[in-house]
């Protein structure tokens, strides 16, 4: 190990899920050797960028790359969208940042994901099913053409549950229908980890409570520099104040502060639909023709704040 | 040669340094003070009496041969002066802006018994400014040792110690977890007191004497301490990660979205460049009415970036009096020029919320001083019954930090009850050859003090792997002995 390994953020390889979803394979052999399931990164596209945090999806410690999930909500992940290609490099990418996910020895676990948190669950339930234990995966997308990574779950998982908000595939209802499910059926199951929207966790931490199931979630609030430096991170655990970046991201979800959470998520979100909208115009401006997203459209997402934190 | 100046044939008066009017000056981020002009600088180095016994020298922590780069300015060789200087400090264009010369050469210049001290500081950064500006740059003779240092942080501390470590012939790595080299002066200390600009140059010239800066590196997760030692072959290393964890209040309405950390504060608007939104892609909506509260130089710094921003009233919150105040008196005098209003004896009790998740206002409390505590400064106490809210949209906290724990989260370190790393007198860790300064052993300080303690680690870490110290056999020359005006070096202007 040198540091002259170090990266220089190229993307090796870029794949589209859908009209908003896009998976970036990052090289970085240094990161992919320390990378562990449940934290995340923080990248910049270019030099006037901002820095986001995203879920490290996967790595792959053989090829030396890190692979990240994104959606095209906001204007710096739009802009992403359009920019990033195989080929191309990112003007920044720091990690891996926060503690890992503790994937101890739980026997049996329910790996939930919803939307962008679809992707950071997956290492999850590949390092318990490594561990041994019988890992039951759920995942909800808002309707079929989103599905992605559906055959990498299913290697990995025992038992496997597709929910969709319109049933135009699997289950038709959110993870937590999922969850129920899951619950009636088995009724030693030690642990649910669940990534994705606040609404969704929340929904999720709420539907295990009853069983006092351990339940884990991670939270990625708006972020600065994701070393605990700006505290910008803030999250309510219980009576105390946590920063996700380096105390987190995962916490009880029973003890979360999910309103809270959701509330300081909307700080930018005035100053983020201007930049869209701002970034939309530019495009048309150009003639570029996959401004893709109106801005409308952001406006009509169901979980309005996946925008500020991408992963 | 002229005949000799006497203390009756000087300008009697220092030199003013020209500075922002303060009206005009609270809505931009140029510097405040505006440095000396080539005749403002003649007539300053005019003041210094050459004298023999030298006291400016033994008064700067690192030793500069001050009469020697003042004869020069004097002299018109700013070149010459410029190389003095460089000879023990790298960091001109910083020290010359961020050191508390008041406290060290000025304070026993020989001048400043009848008369205002010559202005030492201001000729630096003026030498400092001018090498920067026409791209000088010493690269001196390095006779490479085969030691691999690895540096943690590349901010104040880290710098200093890179610089005396490259120096003496070692091949040195800085890690910076940000994207940008530069620490603190990069992302805390703004522009209007320090240029990113000048602190840029600097780094610039520890890469020109081989320093080797990685950012986007966080130690500790993207590989640790312990593998630095065993397996990246790093001879030693140091560690000076600087500021911590910001401390919250811990009052009803902390939470709130117009709540900040200084430290976000001065991020956003400093390295993330938020005040050329959106031309820089980083927000930062502020209020009208902005609180901050605590009286350091970093809450300082906070109000002054809050006015600059926009904001129409910023008060500041402190609940001792301003005997008690940390930050630099010139600090204070600054942001009351520039119209801060000042709460002394006020403590906040809630943060009030305005509905929708911001903030409204505060309620506060008086606050009297009772007995010492054990700071040794006097303990305020609430008085009762004088509760009270007044206006604000944006509270900034700036109540100082506690230490930062990815290094406890992934080292094997010893660090002391309060988190902060354990070292001895020689600034040595626990784990042999690791070293560390700055705020991550100390809790918050100053930027000089951090760049002592990186040089500091710098002698310590040459002792440990058996490098000789020239400073210890040349007593009466420079802290480290490499005195550039004896030796070859090459001159080269920048590419």
């Amino acid at each position: 190990m040198h540091p002259g390994e170090l990266s220089r953020f190229e993307i090796v390889a870029r794949e589209d899920f859908s009209d908003v979803t896009y998976l970036l394979e990052v090289r970085h052999p240094l990161m992919a050797r320390a990378a562990k399931p449940g934290q995340f990164v923080i990248v910049m596209s270019h030099e006037h960028g901002e820095r986001i945090p995203l879920t490290i999806a996967d790595f792959d410690r053989a090829r030396g790359t890190i692979t990240l999930v994104i959606q095209a909500v906001g204007k710096t992940t739009r802009e992403m969208q359009q920019a990033c290609r195989a080929g191309t490099t990112l003007h920044a990418m720091v990690g891996p940042m926060g503690m890992p996910s503790p994937i101890g020895s739980a026997k049996k676990v329910v790996c939930v994901g919803g939307g962008l948190g679809v992707a950071p669950i997956f290492p999850q339930a590949r390092g318990f099913k490594e561990n041994g234990a019988y890992v039951i995966g759920i995942v909800g997308f808002r309707s079929k053409g989103l599905v992605f990574w559906e055959d990498k779950f299913r290697a990995c998982c025992d038992e496997f549950i597709v929910c969709t908000d319109d049933g135009s595939a699997g289950l038709k209802g959110l993870v937590t229908e999922g969850i129920r499910r899951a619950i009636e059926k088995h009724a030693d199951i030690d642990e649910v980890v669940a990534i994705g929207p606040p609404v969704m966790m929340k929904g999720c931490a709420e539907a295990t409570r009853a069983h006092r199931i351990r339940t884990l979630v991670s939270l990625n609030p708006i972020m600065v520099d994701g070393t605990g430096m700006c505290g910008g991170c803030r999250v309510k655990i219980g009576d105390q104040v946590k920063f996700a970046c380096v105390d987190g991201p995962d916490f009880d979800g029973h003890r979360v502060d999910f309103d809270d959470l959701m509330s300081r998520l909307r700080r930018y979100a005035r100053e983020e639909r201007a930049a869209s909208e701002r970034w939309s115009a530019n495009c048309r401006m150009h003639g570029l023709a996959d401004a893709a997203a109106p801005a409308v459209e952001l406006l009509e997402l169901p979980d309005p704040f996946d925008d500020v934190k991408g992963g | 040669m002229a005949k000799k100046k006497t203390i009756r044939t000087i300008p009697q008066e220092r030199t003013p340094m020209r500075e922002q009017e303060p009206r005009a000056r609270a809505k931009n981020f140029a510097e405040v003070a505006c440095g000396y002009g080539l005749d403002e600088a003649l007539r300053e180095a005019e003041r210094c009496l050459l004298c023999p016994d030298q006291p400016c020298v033994a008064g700067c922590p690192v030793g500069i041969d001050i009469p020697g780069f003042i004869r020069r300015i004097g002299e018109k060789d700013f070149r010459g002066a410029y190389d003095v200087i460089a000879a023990t400090n790298l960091l001109a264009a910083v020290c010359g802006r961020v050191c508390p010369q008041e406290t060290q050469c000025e304070e026993v210049c020989t001048v400043g018994e009848s008369l205002a001290p010559v202005a030492i500081g201001r000729l630096e950064r003026f030498a400092g400014d001018a090498a920067i500006r026409e791209g000088w740059v010493n690269v001196p003779h390095i006779e490479p040792n085969g030691f691999r240092i690895g540096i943690i942080g590349s901010g104040p501390a880290g710098m200093a110690c890179a610089a005396d470590m490259a120096k003496a012939g070692c091949e040195v790595t800085v890690f910076e977890a940000f994207h940008q080299p530069g620490g603190v002066l990069k992302y805390g200390i703004p522009d209007f007191r320090l240029p990113n600009d000048v602190v840029d140059a600097e780094v610039e010239n520890l890469r020109r004497i081989g320093v080797r800066f990685e950012c986007n590196t966080l130690v500790g997760r993207l590989f640790t301490i312990e593998q630095m030692v065993d397996e990246m072959g790093f001879h030693a290393v140091f560690i000076g990660t600087g500021a911590g964890y910001p401390s919250m209040l811990g009052v009803p309405g902390d939470s709130l979205n117009g709540v900040l950390s200084a430290n976000e504060l001065l991020t956003r608007c400093n390295l993330m460049r938020a005040r050329d939104f959106p031309d820089y892609d980083t927000p930062l909506p502020l209020g009208k009415r902005v609180a901050v509260i605590g009286a350091g130089n970093t809450a300082m710094d906070a109000m002054r970036v809050c006015l600059r921003l926009g904001a129409e009233k910023v008060t500041c919150v402190y609940r001792r009096s301003r005997a008690e105040c940390p930050a630099r008196a010139e600090e204070v005098h600054h942001a009351e020029q520039e119209g801060i209003e000042f709460h002394w004896l006020t403590a906040p009790l809630a943060i009030l919320d305005d509905g929708k998740g911001g903030v409204r206002g505060m309620r506060c409390t008086r606050m009297e001083l009772g007995a010492p505590d054990e700071s040794g400064r006097r303990r305020p106490l609430p008085v009762p019954g004088s509760d009270f809210d007044f206006d604000a949209d944006q509270v900034v906290y700036a109540i100082g930090t506690h230490a930062n724990p990815i290094i406890g989260q992934t080292s094997r370190l010893k660090l002391n009850r309060r988190g902060y790393i354990e070292t001895g007198d020689d600034l040595a860790t626990s784990m042999a050859g690791v070293y560390a300064g700055g705020d991550i052993v100390t809790g918050a300080a100053t930027v000089i003090e951090a760049m002592g303690a990186g040089r500091k680690a710098a002698r310590s870490m040459k002792a440990y792997l058996g490098i000789r110290d020239l400073a210890r056999a040349d007593p009466g020359g420079t802290l480290f002995g490499i005195d550039l005006r004896e030796r070859n070096f090459a001159r080269l202007r920048a590419a």
